[in-house]
């Protein structure tokens, strides 16, 4: 990713969200943000980049959004817009971007948009992804997602979905909708379906990021610390992510991040109110005390597994666990009443259990299947190394 | 301020309530109303005779065609609605929910365009 890029993906959410509120219009915030992107591309090389990226980014934005107003302008509500926005502050508002950022998570996920929609519109419009970038993550053609993405603004506008975070008595009920996108927001960037890196640090600094907001929002909640917590131990793992977590080097682990983690999990245990969120950091953080994966206590995680709900992707890492625990034959006995063909992941520990049961032939065939389907080169390359390995 | 549909989402096949059952139901669709009109919410509230009281007019050529029946067969019917005004749908959704409180059935909230 290039510097410019770089800086467009960290202003792109804090932009649009700033400007939303200020246009009470989420398209033409968006549609703005993007114009001044483009003025950016074409003049920061050779000027140089703004001290203030993001403020730049912002106030050229509002002058496109005012350029476009004055053009469409037909009424005179739409000219005394335009008057109010041309008064409105300059640089101070950078301060107040948080709770903006807020306001934009809590509007894509409302729960009158659909979940398939509220987590494609939190990576388009927090993230800054393109359509065809989040197309590509949830596997669907390009066409059903624009559609998708399109709908959801068009409903957010028509309906008048409140740009608002929602008041203290509301907030438990919209809860557990916005820390389920945050989640798959990180599970994106932990897991990119495609792509030449194996992991996507500018998702899961956003995610994060979210995160802090969240937990911040409501102190008192552990779920969203259980997030933080995961998201953290989660991404601390990058720098080891060209493999898969048994055969990391663990050394390269972000130490910081495993830290502040496992301190957010325990702070969980002391609230003693577990949640989905807050099972999965500690299973991570069981894996984090581990200096290798032979030393895990997989007789904690699979316990730990037991607590959440039986999903097909619970299902399958209990079983890599219990295959640690009670030997390959009956962890694959499990992977094999999984329901998850098209997920490589699956394949891949099956040829894994396949190869240490000395079955080489069906193993090779599970590397293809895993191989055929994955689009990121980086999972790709290890999967054909791991291929190669067979005897 | 907004104007939005609350549509009650009537189940077509089954009982139909006696009238032992519906008083209380309707005790509170009125109680409903009574605070959505203190709120300064309320436009409009009507309960729909069943769909085979229905006649559709359909153009035909200069000429319109009267038909028996609803427009539509379907499992639901709308079996009645109420109109607010509110800020948002956040506020339309609130009378909504309030809505399926007094009735016990589906409601939908759509907003008007004009």
């Amino acid at each position: 990713m290039s510097p410019l890029e770089q800086v467009f993906r960290e202003a792109h959410g804090r932009a649009v969200a700033v400007l939303a509120r200020q246009l009470g219009d989420l398209d033409l915030a968006e549609e703005a943000v993007a114009e001044a992107f483009a003025v950016a591309a074409a003049t920061w090389p050779d000027r140089g980049t703004p001290p203030s990226p993001v403020g730049w980014v912002i106030t050229t934005a509002r002058h496109k959004a005012v350029d476009r107003l004055r053009r469409e302008a037909v009424g005179t509500a739409k000219l005394a817009e335009v008057a109010r926005l041309q008064a409105g502050p300059g640089q101070e508002e950078v301060g107040a971007v948080r709770d903006d950022q807020l306001r934009l998570l809590f509007t894509c996920c409302h729960p009158a948009l659909a979940p398939e929609s509220r987590v494609a519109l939190t990576l388009r419009m927090v993230g800054g992804l393109t359509t065809p970038e989040i197309a590509r993550a949830f596997l669907v053609p390009e066409a059903t997602m624009a559609a998708r993405i399109t709908r959801a603004k068009h409903k957010i506008a028509k309906a008048r979905i409140p740009y608002r975070v929602p008041a203290e008595a509301d907030l438990p009920a919209r809860w557990a909708s916005v820390l389920a996108v945050v989640h798959l927001v990180g599970t994106e960037a932990h897991s990119p379906a495609t792509g030449t890196e194996p992991t996507r640090p500018d998702l899961a600094a956003d995610a994060i990021r979210l995160a802090r907001l969240l937990v911040a929002l409501r102190p008192d909640e552990p779920e969203a610390r259980g997030l933080l917590a995961l998201l953290l131990l989660t991404a601390s793992r990058a720098p080891a992510r060209a493999r898969p977590l048994d055969r990391q080097d663990r050394s390269l682990w972000d130490r910081a991040q495993v830290e502040e983690g496992q301190e957010l999990v325990r702070q969980c245990l002391r609230v003693g109110r577990p949640g989905t969120h807050q099972v999965q950091a500690a299973i991570a953080a069981v894996h984090a005390d581990a200096a290798t994966w032979a030393d895990t206590d997989w007789a904690q995680v699979v316990a730990l597994y037991d607590l959440l709900p039986a999903t097909p992707v619970v299902a399958l890492n209990r079983a890599v666990a219990v295959a640690e625990l009670d030997g390959p034959s009956v962890g694959l006995a499990l992977v094999d009443r999984v329901d998850l063909d098209r997920s490589p992941v699956l394949h891949a520990v099956r040829a894994d259990l396949l190869r240490r049961l000395d079955r080489v032939d069906e193993a090779r065939a599970a590397y293809d299947a895993a191989l055929a389907r994955t689009q990121n080169t980086a999972e790709q390359a290890d999967l054909h190394r791991r291929r190669a390995a067979l005897p | 301020m907004a104007q939005y549909l609350l549509s009650v989402v009537t189940p077509g096949a089954g009982e139909q309530p006696t009238a032992e059952q519906l008083e209380p139901i309707m005790a509170r669709v009125e109680q409903l109303r009574t605070d959505m009109q203190q709120a300064g919410a309320w436009v409009f509230t009507g309960g729909l005779e069943a769909p085979s009281t229905a006649t559709v007019l359909r153009p035909e050529g200069d000429d319109v065609l009267l038909v028996d029946g609803p427009f539509a067969e379907g499992k639901e019917y709308l079996g009645g609605f109420t109109v607010v005004e509110a800020p948002d749908l956040d506020a339309a959704l609130d009378w909504g929910r309030r809505t399926v409180a007094a009735i016990g059935l589906p409601i939908e909230v759509r907003p008007f365009a004009w």
